[in-house]
């Protein structure tokens, strides 16, 4: 079909094929839109869309709802990779550990995390605290459980080596364990950070004053489906964006493992 | 230095999933001899060899270097694994001055032991080389020079060529031999492969599994200054097969 090699090659890009995937959509939106076969309650075309963007942009909401959802995403997180790290190791390598919260972990895991929510907002009300929360234990756990496994497939041999060169103790950890297990780990947060990001909109949906979520659900309400559309690429732009960024950092800092 | 492996057996588990792996294994190693293990897969070399390092206890018997007690892993018994194992983050240089920098030595002395070590096994220009940009035996002379940068006492090596292809190992053999000769370094070497151990070593002790023991040992007196010539030799070929076919008996009395 394409003859010119040239032409194959550029169309082969990884890049153009995706962009070429988003177009698509992006016309068949505007043609559904524009020829009028849609009501246009239902279904906004990405004109109006852009208009409601921009309107929610120069008002200030759309920054201060993103700085808000970012907020809590980042603090539920961070507290969730932080402790996960440590508690993570400890389960790799030790045995008693391991036994002992493994099950326990297991178990909490298979909880949906949104299903917590009636119960924090008994507890914490419908402040911050509930939200950075739900997303420590919808995180919490898968990363913990991930990074546990990344420990326990350090190849023995590297852990041996050590000991036979004379190491011992933390330098074992932070010199051969923490750098092999590096990669894996921000593969781990990569993966764990999209459920993050689902759970703050989750939450913002069910209770909150401002954020991406909170703004969708006012949107519902007054039957504005271009607002809800900005909302959700808005979301979908910025968890892009975070993913990117891990992946840099990871083609940046392991790039050893590629 | 004195290596001295007394009545050791160890067996694996408790109860009635318990299997003795080696029993009663006993032998010395003084300062320069090269020592060689030969033996079937399963018939307990590498465990020998897990035990002097003290990665493994014994269940009976004693290890001693030099008059103490082997009880945990330490920088006076290098090992090189049949595995690649150098660190995949770090390059040739780093991983070289991996067990240096443990220890703790300051840094101009690292440096300089470094450069010396990557120099003996001929990987000078590799230095700054990631492990994955080098082949399956550079890889295992970083391994090698990493495990000697530390000063041990004795170089344990286990299988070290056994996933190298015939030609490089043939090479790696003769790097080997002349490392021994310059250095004047001690080892024990692990290997299935007849050939290597009597063209490197002057002891060999054959290994018979099932349990593990030592039922055979030869002091091995060969004109070693040419290793391509000796491989082909008359009285090194006649050796070859009397070990082979004791090897060979010792599987075959197991059917
Ligand atoms: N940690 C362990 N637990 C249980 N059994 C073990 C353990 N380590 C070794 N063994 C058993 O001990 C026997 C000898 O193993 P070893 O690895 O020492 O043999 P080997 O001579 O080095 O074999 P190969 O040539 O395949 O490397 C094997 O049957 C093995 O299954
Ligand atoms: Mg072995």
């Amino acid at each position: 079909m394409v003859r010119s090699p040239a032409l194959r090659r550029f169309l082969h890009h990884p890049w153009v094929l995706g962009v070429l995937g988003l177009l698509t959509v992006f016309v068949m939106w505007f043609l559904a839109t524009s020829s009028g076969m849609v009501d246009k309650l239902f279904l906004p075309g990405p004109g109006a869309v852009w208009l409601a963007g921009s309107d929610q942009f120069q008002q200030g909401i759309l920054v201060k709802d993103a700085i808000a959802s970012i907020q809590r995403v980042f603090l539920g997180f961070v507290i969730s990779a932080g402790l996960a790290l440590p508690i993570g190791i400890a389960m790799g390598t030790n045995r008693t550990i391991c036994y002992l919260l493994e099950p326990l972990m297991g178990l909490i895991r298979y909880m949906p995390a949104p299903a917590f929510i009636p119960l924090l907002i008994i507890y914490f009300g419908l402040e911050e605290l509930p939200k950075v929360m739900l997303i420590f234990i919808g995180t919490f756990f898968f990363n913990t459980l991930m990074i546990m496994d990344a420990v326990k497939f350090v190849p023995s041999e590297l852990v041996e080596t050590a000991l036979t060169l004379g190491g011992r103790g933390l330098p074992i950890l932070t010199r051969v364990v923490a750098p092999f297990i590096a990669p894996q780990v921000l593969d781990t947060y990569r993966i764990n950070m999209a459920s993050a990001w689902n759970l703050v909109i989750v939450a913002e949906l069910v209770a909150a004053n401002e954020g991406l979520g909170k703004r969708i659900s006012l949107a519902q309400r007054f039957l504005r489906t271009d607002e809800i559309f900005v909302g959700l690429i808005v979301i979908g732009l910025i968890g892009l964006i975070i993913d990117l960024g891990f992946r840099f950092l990871m083609r940046r800092a392991c790039s050893w493992a590629n | 230095m004195h290596l001295q492996v007394s009545n050791v057996s160890k067996s694996f588990g408790e109860g009635r999933d318990c299997k003795l792996v080696l029993e009663n294994i006993s032998f010395e190693l003084v300062s320069g001899q090269f020592m060689a293990l030969v033996g079937s897969s399963g018939s307990g070399k590498s465990t020998v060899m897990r035990l002097i390092a003290g990665l493994e206890r014994p269940s009976e018997g004693t290890i001693h270097l030099d008059g103490e007690r082997v009880q945990r892993p330490g920088s006076d018994r290098g090992m090189v694994f049949q595995k690649y194992s150098l660190y995949p983050w770090l390059t040739a240089a780093q991983n070289v001055a991996f067990g240096l920098s443990l220890q703790g030595r300051d840094k101009a002395e690292i440096r300089e032991r470094t450069a010396y070590f990557l120099d003996v096994v001929g990987l000078a220009d590799a230095a700054r080389l990631l492990p994955r940009e080098l082949s399956g035996g550079m890889q295992q002379r970083v391994a090698i020079a990493r495990a000697l940068a530390t000063e041990p006492k004795v170089l344990l090596l286990d299988e070290p060529f056994g996933a190298l292809d015939l030609q490089i190992r043939e090479s790696m053999q003769e790097f080997l031999h002349d490392l021994w000769k310059t250095t004047g370094l001690t080892a024990l070497l692990i290997t299935h492969d007849i050939e290597e151990a009597l063209l490197l070593a002057g002891t060999v002790h054959i290994m018979a599994p099932r349990p593990g023991r030592i039922v055979h040992t030869v002091a091995v007196q060969l004109d070693r200054s040419d290793l391509r010539h000796l491989r082909v030799s008359q009285p090194f070929l006649e050796l070859r097969e009397e070990l082979a076919s004791r090897l060979r008996s010792l599987d075959g009395s197991l059917l």
